[in-house]
């Protein structure tokens, strides 16, 4: 176990540092100039850019300043963003309100897909099963940003059921709707998912002969079915984490959240180099350390599946 | 008299009954015909999807979205740009199905010409994704060790930055906004999901008999990966690259929205909803109409891809 962990974590290694040089090169080394980006239409006075450079590491060859940004990683100093803040400072302001949302979202999919995949899997080819099919695969179709406003505008302002956008308390009620909307599209993934896993499982011999040996119902059902039918949906909830902190960028922008999303949209369209690579950088590491705890949660469902 | 051996222990096979070979003439029992056409995946999986209501109704509409973007002014002669101030957010009347956006353009004709960048975006960056991704995982499965591993992270490294993210990173600093460029960006970061799939489904190939007779017939290892691997390793390739053509053209669209996708002259759906969405509470139809249009492009191709991944999965077959 110890030993697989330990293996996983180092495979990680260059996949971490490939991704960051990605975004870093993608950030630093494209044409466009982020410093001179920031004095506008006037020319900034002389020898302030070259200041400002050497601040940031800029003047230097692109491989060393890159090397110097991981370094500061490494000891958790992710800079200063050109407006003068450090960066760490940003994130602890964004980061807690799109964690709440993320995990309002993650047990909207986690809840409601397993229970409806779980009952329609059950009842493949019932009445139930073809409209939640439906229903699911249009949710899937519809754009996130389409979904947002319809349900800002319906649920929020002509219903009232719940506060239409965020303000500054961000409190849980308020979160409620942006995390809903925001895990709709997984939502409906992992319904499916489970969906066709429980009707594949349904079949199989262990489930035959836990109920020849006169087992209930509930009881195969949950023991035996559900959690061998879980190992997929929780492969997809893992790497989701990912891409709902990603996905947050047109859910906060919408509901008017001021998380992840939000600070990162914003640092990409006024070339906030420094804000953009850290907050990505995070992202990746949510990603890739979501992905491990997959892995080893195969072991606890599957006791089929070891780690020598 | 000693029984018969095996009416006491009947072994596996033997309890059937077997016609003494003078009684029954060959052919009969044997009969097979000969110029009945092979059943092959794709055979029988064509057979199947041309009854299905899903495959019909969703390819249907893909011919439909197609056409609008290949011709759009056989259905209108309406220009989209040909816009009237004094029409402001006015409802339908003759002429004008949908009614008018606020800048007084007609919201049917703007409609049916963002059709054709969206569906540019979707078939190129299908055909970028499938293309790098396919021929990366098909090396990567088929030839295995050291170029797998390295393939592998590569891939990893792309798939370990969310799509939309490194799509609006990318965008903000590339040039020129047209569909190509949103396709060649989605294309950079959606073609590990592609490779991913091209290489699980070459890895099962790859054990099969057929290759291992390509080998022994003396084929070259490029000649057997080209000939016998890929092709039948293409089928789950194909579903994935349908459903995310659906899927890159609502990324597209949530690109233009957040207004870093195509370049606002240019007409597109997405552009088109994110122009809407400050009126959506006095004016909800002007959000709705290009939102309709989009979810059932994207639906019709996730449709599709469903339906045939159906038709392709043997497992499925017996339903």
């Amino acid at each position: 176990m110890v030993w697989y962990v330990g293996r996983r974590l180092l495979q990680m290694v260059p996949v971490f540092f490939g991704a960051t040089l990605l975004i870093y090169a993608m950030v630093f080394l494209l044409p466009g100039d982020p410093i001179r980006a920031l004095f506008g239409e006037r020319p900034p006075p002389p020898g302030v850019l070259e200041q400002i450079r050497a601040e940031y590491n800029l003047d230097k060859p692109f491989i060393v300043q890159y090397l110097l940004y991981v370094k500061g990683i490494l000891t958790l100093d992710f800079g200063t963003a050109f407006t003068g803040r450090p960066v760490v400072e940003l994130m602890a302001n964004a980061f807690p309100v799109t964690i709440r949302l993320a995990l309002i979202a993650l047990a909207v999919e986690a809840v409601f897909g397993i229970g409806f995949g779980l009952i329609a899997g059950l009842r493949r080819g019932g009445f139930f099963d073809a409209t939640v099919l439906i229903v699911s695969l249009i949710v899937i179709a519809i754009p996130i940003f389409v979904i947002g406003f319809v349900a800002q505008f319906v649920i929020g302002l002509k219903l009232e059921l719940l506060p239409a956008t965020v303000g500054q308390e961000e409190s849980w009620r308020q979160l409620l709707l942006p995390g809903i909307v925001l895990g709709a599209t997984s939502f409906a993934y992992v319904l499916r998912l489970t969906r066709n896993s429980v009707a594949d499982n349904l079949s199989a011999d262990h489930v035959r002969t836990a109920t020849a040996k006169g087992l209930s119902r509930p009881r195969v059902v949950s023991v035996h079915v559900l959690r061998n039918s879980l190992i997929p949906v929780v492969t997809f909830l893992g790497t989701d984490l990912g891409a709902l902190m990603a996905g947050a960028i047109v859910t906060e922008g919408i509901f008017n959240v001021n998380g992840v999303g939000g600070t990162l949209y914003q640092a990409v369209i006024r070339g906030q180099g420094t804000t953009v690579v850290s907050f990505v950088t995070v992202l990746v590491m949510v990603y890739l350390l979501a992905s491990l705890l997959v892995d080893l949660l195969y072991a606890v469902l599957d006791p089929r599946i070891r780690y020598a | 008299m000693p029984e018969p051996l095996q009416s006491k222990t009947p072994r596996r096979g033997q309890e059937r009954y077997v016609a003494p070979p003078d009684e029954t003439p060959l052919q009969a029992t044997d009969s097979l015909d000969e110029t009945a056409p092979p059943a092959s995946l794709w055979g029988d999986a064509w057979r199947q999807l041309r009854t299905r209501p899903l495959f019909l109704i969703s390819s249907a509409l893909i011919l439909l979205v197609i056409t609008v973007a290949v011709a759009p002014g056989l259905f209108t002669d309406q220009g989209p740009r040909d816009c009237d101030l004094a029409n402001t957010m006015q409802g339908p009347r003759a002429g004008h199905p949908l009614g008018f956006t606020q800048l007084g353009c007609d919201i049917y004709a703007r409609v049916i010409y963002g059709a054709r960048p969206s569906v540019l975006v979707g078939v190129l960056a299908t055909l970028g994704t499938v293309l790098i991704g396919g021929t990366v995982g098909a090396l990567a499965g088929f030839f295995g060790g050291r170029l797998d591993s390295l393939l592998s992270r590569v891939a990893d490294i792309f798939f370990a930055i969310p799509l939309i993210l490194g799509a609006i990173v990318l965008m903000q600093v590339s040039e020129g906004r047209t569909s190509l460029t949103v396709a060649m960006v989605l294309t950079v970061f959606g073609w590990p999901q592609v490779a991913r799939i091209m290489r699980g489904a070459v890895l099962e190939v790859r054990q099969a008999e057929f290759i291992t007779a390509s080998r022994a017939l003396g084929s070259s290892s490029m000649s057997t990966m080209l000939r016998h691997a890929i092709p039948n390793a293409l089928s789950p390739v194909i579903v994935i690259a349908t459903v995310s053509l659906g899927i890159y053209i609502a990324t597209e669209a949530t690109l233009s929205f957040l207004g870093i996708g195509l370049h606002p002259s240019i007409v597109s759906w997405g552009g088109d909803i994110s122009a809407a969405q400050n009126q959506l509470r006095v004016a909800p139809q002007v959000l709705l109409y290009p939102a309709a249009a989009l979810s059932l492009t994207v639906l019709s191709f996730i449709m599709l891809g469903d339906a045939v991944r159906d038709a392709l999965d043997p497992k499925g077959r017996k339903r």
